[in-house]
């Protein structure tokens, strides 16, 4: 027992030098790929954002003015304020509706793995796609769901879901979280079933009613994880592009502009590579905010529980 | 935690619901059964209304007067025709296949070796860059694609395959690394070290010991790889201009919808066809892309 136990410490001893030989070597070809299509263009981001390159055309230093020109353009604060608003009403939404449907689909179902691989067809299938059919949904003369409505005698006539301001956002918005239920509620059903049922037993017995059981077992329990899953969300949905881009195109008069579609517009279609990058980065400073945010929000959830798991 | 709850005067009651095995029937058919019917008619609505568009003629298609909108009357396979045989779908599929596939097999290869790296090699600094592979899988391609198609045009591969398979590693390699770094991290340290003890190289050792153990792991982030490289929309919309090289999200989008008049039926038969590849892969494996959604999100 003796003797193995010091073989293995020499051969590792002998590895130990050249491990860092080897681990760059491991790590060569990801590293070139990230280092050459991803830091790189992160960088190259921030620099275009500083000039007026145009599509065929190299630009020159230009400092802060395409910053400049943001701060006058009402579309731009247009669009901040649209995507703070698309953000936190999708995220807040998918967040609800997430966990009601894994506290369902965490009860005693027939068919239950059916059902839990049926709720997540609408994240596997293309977002482009599925937006497309919805689209079609929110047609404003033959939609069905104007047609159902006025049917049941909800409504009189069509609503125009896509063409006015305020329909426009409330249909993007559940488009958005037709798509993100699905994550967030398998996501935090893997978080409800690593909760030991015992808990619950002696919560019961101890007189909680299901309520306080849920409040004050499930939700602290689960809360490291809606922390992540809740941060996986809102990046995604503040980058959001291809809904909007399917659906509205951010119209009707900017009603429906994203940070990221306006980016996509002025640079591609556009051709302002520059303007568009400095979009681009400006979406920075707030998806470092929301990781900090549940960064640091984790960590204090962490300490409160003593620093257990 | 302390429970305010009249716990010293209620006696455990006849009525603790929501426990599985004490509730009672019409309370669960309002609580649970309706609730969750819900939950997975509007999921699936979407769906069934693609379907359905998709083999209906044209001619039931917008009158509802005379036909429920629900059904279809004499179904129709006009549409999946046209698809097939007068536009370039079947090429669009095809690349989105090819590019799905290449990008998905670079960024495996990629990934087993960083994965292995961090996790077991331990190098001088293998924590912090698996922190900062983890921070590379949260930076969006939104705020990507200007610089890198900047870098795509320089690098002479824009408007062709190459562009989206060498791209979407960028999102790809640091899912996959996270995830493999996760299932190389449960495989035992003591069967490594006694190959180690008898002989084998860390190349053995990868590929006789290391890879057979986590070919779960390995069909996770590969299946999971393939859907996001299908889906992906972005950096194909910016990358490929000619109509020969586009891949089913951006040609369904910029080809199939022209004009004002929606070919609804051909459009939505699109849509259904460009989703079916995935929805079949993911048919055969939920379990692996449930464990390799949370896997992504432990820790």
């Amino acid at each position: 027992m003796s003797t193995t136990s010091i073989m293995k410490r020499r051969s590792f001893a002998g590895l130990l030098q050249n491990n860092t030989a080897l681990g760059v070597m491991f790590m060569l070809p990801a590293g070139v790929f990230l280092l050459c299509f991803l830091t790189y263009p992160l960088g190259l981001g921030v620099w275009l954002g500083f000039t007026d390159t145009r599509i065929g055309r190299d630009g020159v230093f230009i400092g802060l003015e395409n910053y400049r020109l943001l701060f006058d353009d009402s579309v731009f604060w247009l669009s901040v304020f649209n995507t703070i608003l698309y953000t936190s009403v999708a995220s807040v939404l998918k967040f609800g509706l997430g966990l009601w449907l894994a506290l369902i689909l965490n009860e005693k179902l027939p068919l239950k793995s059916f059902f839990r691989a049926i709720v997540l067809l609408p994240w596997v299938v293309p977002t482009v796609l599925s937006a497309l059919a919805f689209w079609w949904i929110f047609d404003s003369q033959f939609s069905i769901l104007s047609w159902s409505l006025i049917q049941l005698g909800l409504i009189d006539q069509p609503i125009n879901f896509l063409g006015d301001s305020n329909n426009a956002r409330a249909s993007v918005i559940a488009a958005n979280v037709w798509r993100g239920i699905p994550f967030v509620a398998i996501s935090l059903l893997a978080g409800l079933q690593t909760i030991s049922p015992s808990l619950q037993e002696a919560a019961s017995l101890d007189g909680a009613t299901s309520w306080q059981r849920f409040r004050y077992v499930t939700l602290p329990m689960l809360t490291p994880i809606i922390a992540v899953v809740m941060t996986f969300s809102v990046l995604f949905t503040f980058t959001d592009f291809q809904l909007i881009y399917v659906l509205t195109k951010g119209g009707p008069v900017n009603a429906t502009h994203l940070m990221a579609t306006l980016s996509f517009q002025r640079g591609i279609p556009g051709g302002q590579l520059g303007e568009g990058a400095a979009i681009a980065v400006a979406m920075i400073p707030f998806l470092l905010a929301s990781i900090l945010f549940s960064f640091f929000g984790l960590q204090r959830r962490k300490w409160q529980q003593g620093g257990s798991e | 935690m302390n429970v305010s709850s009249p716990a010293n005067v209620a006696p455990v009651t006849d009525n603790v619901e929501g426990m599985g095995y004490v509730s009672n029937l019409p309370r669960r058919i309002v609580t649970i059964y309706l609730p969750l019917a819900i939950f997975v008619f509007v999921l699936l609505f979407p769906f069934y209304w693609m379907t359905i568009t998709a083999v209906k003629p044209n001619s039931q298609l917008t009158d509802y007067e005379n036909y429920s909108p629900f059904w279809v009357v004499g179904p129709t396979l006009d549409h999946i025709k046209y698809l097939l045989f007068e536009t370039s779908y079947p090429g669009w599929l095809v690349n989105t296949m090819v590019v799905a596939v290449g990008a998905t097999v670079l960024s495996l290869a990629a990934s087993i070796f960083a994965a292995y790296a961090i996790e077991r090699v331990r190098f001088t600094g293998s924590r912090q860059v698996g922190l900062l592979i983890f921070l590379a899988y949260l930076v969006p391609p939104s705020i990507l694609f200007i610089p890198l198609a900047f870098i795509v045009f320089k690098f002479g591969i824009y408007d062709s395959k190459l562009a989206l398979i060498f791209t979407y590693p960028t999102f790809l390699i640091p899912f996959c690394t996270w995830l493999l770094m996760g299932y190389f991290r449960s495989i035992p340290f003591e069967l490594e070290e006694s190959a180690l003890v008898d002989g084998a190289s860390r190349w053995q050792i990868l590929v006789k010991i290391i890879l057979p153990l986590a070919v779960p792991g390995l069909i996770s982030a590969g299946i999971f790889a393939f859907t996001l490289s299908w889906n992906e929309f972005i950096y194909a919309l910016t990358f490929i201009q000619s109509s020969e090289n586009k891949t089913i999200p951006v040609g369904v989008l910029t080809e199939l919808v022209r004009g004002d008049v929606f070919e609804w039926g051909s459009l939505m038969a699109g849509a259904l066809f460009g989703s079916l590849p995935v929805v079949i892969l993911y048919s055969f494996f939920v379990d692996y892309y449930v464990s390799s959604m949370t896997g992504a999100v432990k820790e």
